[in-house]
């Protein structure tokens, strides 16, 4: 072996070219994948685009956090310093209200700041008035006194000009910084209101600003600063010792006394980062809480119960599809084309009615005091007083999402049968089968990859369903659907429906690989 | 009746020439959001025909998803481009919308028309405009029907007759959310009225609300939307239910089924119109042009020949008038009617905007066990 392939007589096998067979070979099929990659370019952006794209973005928003830091910066930053212990918790620090009353001036002006308590709602319920009181208050607080201070001390500080050309001054930053800080937010207010920066007094917020700047600073640093306004800034700062002092955390206390509560300032800190765990644990009933992963209070708990339920209704409603299809299609395909053909619109009659009809009309039939309930007690086998519950329950979603699906498991079996050859099960018989085992041995598993289909399409299919178990599932049917659709549509938890549906991904990717390990997917078939 | 609607259309029409001059600036049509069904079209009736009428270039365009205005207003302005001009939905919803920036606030004495006795509109519309951003259109309440034939001879007259197995056995339709139950629930567990929030703030308060539905919930079917209490009503599936009034009204007079009103402890709410937020300037103008008319004294009282549900403005409430159809008198089946609203309870906003996600979760998981 070695020596026939180290003899240089047989050499790699060249084509008519002179190039070796083996590289014209590959630059032939390279063009050949080009060109069907070509053909399927379109399809594939046009799936990328209206769909995986969309999907991932959606799935992106179960981490995504970014609105507590975009809309509170300065808080944000502030917090890290501060400790949040069960119970004994320390009070904030003026430092940590003073950067809350810069953050929500400017929050107040792009009215971010109800949108931050809606999302600080779904962890601490109490935030969305807290934060609505709160931008209705703050601008009437009592830090004009600084203003007025400031303005009895010198009446150039009314003067917006002044204020421009002393915030441009190179150094500012550095003596200033908390006054620089909020001076970008007042920048971004004006400019919002569409004025001209050098015409509006600045507010309440910037004088306080400046006024703690001051507090804090040495005098020696306002000293060295040169640039415009700077004896004015000496002035004040000789003076500022002799103002009267505003405390801000009574300011926000005034307000609404919640912001006394740790547990209010744990929760900001804890859902502070730009990407949280925190709606995929709500997802699992855990919760992330200033003090660390807890679980939900029993009386919360929901989700496992309702993804438990999803499955084994999902399953239940697959072992029905299979039960009831598999007879209806064994029949459509062994009858003569023209009567199977007729049925096969029976069939598919129902699957061309609108879902809605058909549910409405399993309570028709399902009720107490509808269809079968009457023919029932008429018949005698149930009195009237005590008439079968049919409906708003599990019993009336099994029932009403087995008939809605049923077609999606008899096309695929119908389709995998129909190609079956009748002689297999003649020779079996004729073999000495019995009429049990010549079907189970020889039919039955030829119909396996319609089953394999027809159970993939269906539990797929019935795990994401909610409009039916909404209608007809009472308490004890829904569904996690019906939750993530009630996350979407009615109380805005964007972020939670998208952990609920990337876990409902991610458990039917799952299930899946299970299936694909079991049966093996090469055995399922369309037909 | 002919001569006093033309006469007024008159009117209407010559005070329309002023703003006729910029009606160039307004875009020529205007999509409209509300619920479908007997109210859409008391909407279309009372505002949007007459308007048409004096403004024939316009063309309004109906969409019936207030249901998930909310989700929809939302995803519009996340993808920067909002497709409605007027939406029509609950105060709780405008409220929510509002906090989320989706809704324009507004000026209410400049954006809407004063009451025809000259009240500024801030003060006619009063309390009502819940938010800043919410443009009041009725009153309508979520209350009782019971079945005539199915109660004896003694018909239940209080709430609590709900909770009340013993003398109304059967089943009972309550919506599958916590608003309103849980007040219903511990007002008939002994708390005063206006005490019940205090009550339900507390954990103790919420298990105590939960505890006294736990009596009935075997015999409790849940409905989410409006048409089901109506059918279940009809079918004698229960024996009563709760749903909005204007439902029961169609179902009493209009399809004459065997039903009762059961008007105690009746929870009043409120519907009416946001702007989204970033429309354009002409399709703006167009709207607030609209709104306007829509809102005035008489627009308010017409909606009322049309279905059972009270005008939002105080000055429009003398002036409702027969059904336009039944040629019945429609104040006595209005919620604000006095001998209707002898108990009535007013459904707290702020208080729910909180607890709202806190309950719902609590509820939801109870209603599961």
């Amino acid at each position: 072996m070695t020596d026939a392939t180290n003899s240089p007589s047989t050499g790699p096998m060249l084509s008519a070219d002179g190039t070796p067979l083996k590289k014209s070979l590959q630059i032939a099929l390279r063009r050949q994948k080009l060109r069907a990659l070509a053909l399927v370019a379109p399809l594939l952006l046009f799936v990328l685009v209206s769909f995986i794209a969309p999907i991932a973005d959606m799935l992106f928003r179960s981490v995504e956090n970014e609105i507590v830091s975009e809309t509170i910066p300065r808080t944000v930053i502030a917090l890290e310093q501060w400790d949040y212990q069960d119970g004994n918790a320390a009070a904030p620090s003026d430092d940590i209200y003073a950067a809350l009353y810069v953050d929500l001036s400017e929050a107040e002006e792009f009215k971010t700041h109800t949108r931050l308590g809606s999302r600080l709602n779904y962890e601490t319920t109490g935030m969305s008035s807290l934060l609505r009181k709160t931008g209705r208050g703050i601008g009437r607080m009592d830090t004009d006194e600084y203003t007025k201070q400031f303005e009895a001390l010198d009446p150039k500080w009314e003067d917006p000009a002044v204020w421009v050309a002393m915030m441009q001054s190179p150094g500012i930053a550095d003596i200033l910084p908390e006054t620089a800080s909020a001076w970008q937010s007042w920048q971004r207010i004006v400019a919002n209101k569409n004025d001209v920066l050098a015409e509006e007094q600045p507010e309440d917020f910037i004088y306080t600003m400046l006024y703690r700047d001051l507090i804090a600073q040495p005098a020696s640093a306002i000293a060295a600063y040169s640039g415009s306004g700077a004896e004015m800034l000496q002035a004040a700062d000789s003076a500022v010792d002799g103002f009267e002092a505003i405390s801000l955390r009574e300011q926000f206390l005034d307000i609404d006394k919640d912001w006394a509560d740790p547990q209010i300032w744990g929760t900001i800190k804890a859902f502070s980062s730009p990407y949280t765990a925190g709606y995929f644990l709500s997802s699992v009933d855990l919760q992330l809480t200033p003090a660390g992963i807890e679980p939900q209070p029993e009386n919360q708990q929901i989700y496992m119960l309702l993804f438990g339920r999803t499955m084994f209704m999902s399953m239940v409603i697959m072992g029905s599809c299979i039960l009831l299809g598999y007879p209806i299609a064994y029949l459509l395909s062994n009858l003569p084309l023209r009567t199977s053909n007729l049925l096969l619109i029976l069939v598919l009659l129902p699957f061309w009615t609108s879902l809605l009809v058909r549910t409405s009309a399993w309570k028709v039939l399902l009720q107490q005091q509808g269809v079968i309930n009457d023919i029932l007690v008429w018949l005698g086998l149930v009195s009237d007083a005590d008439r079968l519950v049919m409906i708003n329950n599990q019993f009336g979603t099994i029932v009403a999402m087995t008939h809605i699906l049923l077609p999606f498991m008899i096309l695929p079996l119908y389709s995998v049968m129909k190609t079956i050859p009748p002689s297999y099960v003649r020779a079996a018989k004729s073999l000495g089968a019995t009429n049990w085992t010549a079907f189970w041995r020889v039919y039955f598993p030829q119909s396996v990859p319609g089953i394999g289909a027809g159970s993939i399409l269906v539990f797929i299919l019935s795990i994401g369903y909610y409009i039916t178990p909404e209608l007809v599932g009472g308490t004890t049917g829904t569904f996690i659907s019906n939750r993530i659709a009630y996350h979407i549509s009615s109380s805005l938890n964007w972020g939670l429906a998208a952990a609920l549906g990337t876990i409902l991904l991610a458990v039917v990717l799952l299930l899946y690989w299970v299936y694909d390990r079991i049966v093996g997917i090469d055995n399922v078939s369309l037909g | 009746m002919k001569s006093k609607l033309a006469t007024l259309m008159c009117g209407a029409a010559l005070a329309m020439t002023g703003v006729h001059a910029q009606a160039a600036d307004m875009a020529d049509s205007m999509t409209i959001v509300s619920w479908g069904g007997a109210y859409q079209k008391s909407q279309i009736n009372a505002y949007a025909e007459p308007y048409k009428a004096m403004h024939p270039e316009v063309k309004v365009i109906w969409d019936e998803s207030s249901n998930e205005a909310v989700a929809k207003l939302r995803a519009m302005n996340e993808a920067g481009n909002i497709t409605w001009d007027l939406v029509d939905v609950v105060a709780a919803d405008a409220i929510r919308l509002c906090d989320e920036g989706l809704a324009m606030e507004y000026d209410p004495d400049e954006l809407l028309a004063p009451g025809d006795d000259g009240t500024p509109a801030s003060k006619d519309f009063g309390d009502l405009i819940v938010s800043d951003c919410f443009i009041p259109q009725i009153v309508y309440s979520t209350t009782f029907g019971y079945r005539t034939d199915m109660v004896g001879d003694t018909p239940p007259t209080d709430i609590c007759h709900v909770f009340d197995l013993e003398k109304y056995p059967g089943k009972r339709a309550l919506e599958k959310r916590p608003i309103n139950n849980m007040e219903w629930a511990l007002l008939c567990d002994g708390v005063a009225k206006e005490d019940v929030y205090d009550v339900l703030e507390t954990e103790e308060g919420q298990a105590k609300a939960l505890a006294k539905l736990d009596t009935i919930k075997n015999q409790v079917i849940w409905w989410s939307a409006g048409a089901d209490t109506p059918q279940l009503l009809a079918d004698g599936e229960v024996v009563m239910g709760s749903t909005y009034n204007g439902r029961l009204f169609s179902l009493i007079e209009e399809q004459k089924q065997p039903v009762a009103m059961l008007w105690d402890a009746q929870v009043f709410d409120l519907d009416g119109w946001i702007i989204p937020a970033g429309l354009p300037a002409d399709r703006l103008a167009r709207v607030k042009d609209f709104l306007k008319f829509a809102t005035d004294t008489q627009r308010l009282a017409d909606q009322a020949k049309y279905i059972s549900y009270g005008p939002a403005r105080k000055s429009s409430a003398p002036l409702v008038g027969k059904h336009a159809d039944l040629g019945i008198e429609m104040a006595p089946h209005m919620p604000t009617d006095p001998a209707n609203a002898k108990n009535t309870f007013l459904y707290n906003y702020t208080w729910w905007a909180d607890y709202r996600d806190d309950l719902d979760a609590k509820f939801q998981a109870w209603l599961a066990q």
